[in-house]
């Protein structure tokens, strides 16, 4: 009976964020604890099969698809969980680690989904609740920031509803696994559309650094983890080999590397990284053999511990001084050395370093590449990597606890390690990075394809040594380069940010124009022309007629005593011109009429 | 006892940086003279100290690529935004 039990992990933490304002006191934090600790001991006994399905309408809709590619994911997501409430065990503020449990029930709901309808709804969950992480750091900027990330994840939302429903349409399937890739429909492309904006593909991705940037500190460590990543899985699960993510994911490997030289936000620049990184899993997922595919879960799984690791890092130095700029801190060593070595083994963690996570995890995709011949996408890949220790390794430890001191007296006084909690927080994250790097089986028996790849060769870790110390020699010999500016970049976020600002100057200024010319034409010079045309028109158009017979005639026609002009004079005087006019207009109306109806 | 170990180094700054050069060149010693290239995925990497190269080359690359880039005019004011 008891092996019968299929207890969704996500149901766990709904519940939990449903019972959570209503615990109070001394309760308050071990039940913060015990709820995400519960919801990861459903997924370590969880037993692989169907659960979970429920008829609805015609349908059958399945909560609980648990096989090896599911539980991987599952397993780290819970994992982070906890250490993401460990590390946020300061928040008074108890909607916000409910909002964020939410957010986590969301993204193992597309976990273990089945079919595409409940994939949609735990989708949405996701965006709906993690906003609130953005909003509850209560800045004006954060609001902002919230909206535009709401408002981007709508609109991704609602192609991928798109593309579900036209699959449905054509294939009458919801079940979500491996799509066709090798001819892609147009739902196929629209579902596609859907998950790389979540997995924050350019140009796709501006919401990414704009909402983290702007999260609440725990909460960024939240949102680095699940988002992505989920749509990692999503892609690895649906679009496995589907060839366009190879360039796609090359291309977001190197765009966050260019976008963290210039950013002076060191929590924005992490966030630039999670691009980057999260493009070796879409490669791998692009390349699509079981050796990367077991790679992109490898990189998912490490790089969910490694990310949260350097948002706590650069978070406790946010917490401590209320500031996240390089060129606000500096020098911080002494003060914040824990936090300092914490952040480091991040950073060495996501630069590949041997020995870190990273190192174990990352290679699988660049070698899955060099094994299927995609040489351009291995090297440039490689080369990505470079940067990121360059940013990541290098530059976020060394100005925020070295180089220039910027910081104020009140920084200054502010910066010292943070409370305890944070610190295990990252302690555990921390013995975690290094154990996966250092323990190759615990990460790689839970991979969900028999491929083996061995990391700790003479060669791959003479290469990784060179490229990563030699990288460090061009950050020395170039630091005066890299020193932080007070400046922002744009990115495409500028569309949406200034596009409606351009909209309304365009509209105001189109409208006026319009306006005045409307009444220049309409108003004014069409009315002028009528009266006119009204007027002498009946004259002229006799005229017409008439001339040649007066030519024909011999009489004098031009000049004061010409026939035309007495022609003229007698039409405007006559009693007839009246006439003739009305005569005129009617005909003109009944014309109108005529091509009216 | 974290600060201690860093401010030790620091005091030796001039030997750090020595026995860190003296570690690249021996890194670069090894690949040109001992390590087997069986595992080589082409053949380029087959040149002594190729992927130190690699490193260096792509470091210097990606700090003048992204600043030429930023001055294109994606880099601008703090308050770009909020004027």
């Amino acid at each position: 009976m008891i092996a019968d039990l299929w207890l969704h992990p996500g149901l766990i933490l709904m519940a939990g964020a449903l019972f959570l304002p209503l615990v109070k006191g001394r309760f308050f934090r071990p039940f913060l604890l015990l709820v995400p600790v519960l919801a990861f001991g459903a997924v370590l006994w969880m037993p692989k099969g169907v659960f979970g399905v429920f008829p609805f309408l015609e349908w059958d809709l399945t909560f609980g698809r648990v096989d090896r590619l599911s539980l991987v994911f599952a397993y780290i997501m819970t994992l982070m969980c906890i250490i993401g409430t460990l590390y946020g065990l300061h928040v008074e503020n108890p909607f916000e680690m409910a909002a964020a449990w939410i957010y986590v029930a969301g993204s193992l709901g597309v976990i273990f989904a089945g079919d595409f309808l409940v994939l949609f709804l735990f989708w949405e969950v996701m965006a709906f609740s993690s906003v609130f992480l953005v909003w509850f750091r209560r800045r004006p900027e954060s609001l902002g920031a919230g909206f535009r990330f709401l408002l981007v994840h709508a609109a991704g939302g609602m192609v991928l509803l798109a593309g579900i429903v036209l699959l449905y349409h054509a294939t009458g399937d919801l079940g979500f696994h491996l799509l066709d890739v090798s001819r892609p429909t147009l739902p196929v492309y629209l579902i596609l559309v859907g998950f790389i904006l979540n997995a924050a593909v350019p140009p796709l991705h501006a919401w990414l650094p704009d909402a983290y940037g702007e999260a609440t500190v725990s909460g960024a460590v939240f949102m680095c983890a699940f988002t992505t990543k989920t749509a990692v899985y999503a892609l690895a699960r649906g679009f496995a080999g589907m060839e366009i993510l190879i360039p796609l994911g090359v291309v977001m490997a190197l765009y966050g590397v260019v976008y963290a030289v210039l950013e002076n936000d060191a929590r924005r620049l992490l966030a630039y990284h999670i691009i980057s990184q999260v493009g070796y899993m879409v490669a791998g997922v692009g390349i699509g053999t079981e050796l990367a595919i077991n790679g992109a879960c490898a990189h998912a799984f490490a790089h969910i511990l490694y990310k949260g690791l350097l948002f706590m890092g650069v978070g406790s130095v946010l917490y401590m001084t209320g500031k996240s700029r390089f060129t606000d801190l500096g020098g911080l060593y002494s003060r914040m050395p824990r936090a300092f070595v914490f952040t480091l083994i991040g950073g060495l963690s996501i630069s590949a370093f041997p020995l870190f996570s990273g190192f174990v995890s990352k290679s699988i995709i660049v070698a899955a590449g060099f094994e299927d011949h995609l040489y351009w996408a291995a090297f440039l890949l490689t080369l990505a990597s470079a940067g990121t220790f360059l940013h990541t390794g290098l530059k976020v430890p060394y100005f925020i606890w070295f180089g220039k001191n910027n910081c104020t007296n009140g920084t200054w006084e502010k910066a010292k390690d943070p409370p305890l909690h944070m610190q295990l927080a990252m302690g555990i994250a921390a013995f975690l990075c290094i154990f996966i790097g250092v323990y190759t089986p615990y990460l790689y028996d839970m991979l969900p394809y028999a491929a083996t790849y061995e990391p700790y060769t003479a060669y791959h870790v003479t290469e990784s040594m060179q490229i990563l110390l030699f990288t460090a020699l061009g950050f020395f010999i170039f630091l005066k380069k890299l020193t932080p500016e007070a400046l922002i970049s744009l990115d495409m976020d500028w569309f949406y940010r200034m596009g409606g600002r351009v909209f309304r100057l365009g509209a105001g200024k189109g409208m006026d124009y319009l306006s005045t010319r409307a009444q220049q034409y309409l108003g004014e010079a069409l009315p002028r022309r009528l009266n006119t045309f009204f007027q002498s028109g009946p004259a002229r158009l006799s005229l017409l007629l008439i001339r040649p017979l007066w030519y024909l005639t011999g009489v004098t026609v031009k000049g004061p005593d010409g026939v035309e002009k007495r022609f003229t004079d007698t039409f405007n005087r006559s009693l007839f011109t009246i006439g003739s006019t009305a005569v005129f207009t009617i005909i003109m109306l009944m014309v109108l009429l005529f091509f009216i109806t | 006892m974290i600060v201690d170990l860093i401010e030790f180094l620091r005091n030796r700054l001039k030997r750090v940086i020595q026995v860190c050069c003296v570690i690249l060149a021996l890194l670069v010693g090894f690949d040109a003279l001992l390590l087997d290239k069986d595992k080589a995925h082409t053949a380029a990497e087959n040149m002594w100290g190729f992927w130190a190269l690699f490193g260096f080359v792509s470091c210097v690359v990606i700090i003048f690529v992204s600043k030429w880039f930023g001055k294109l005019g994606i880099t601008r004011q703090e308050d770009y935004y909020d004027r």
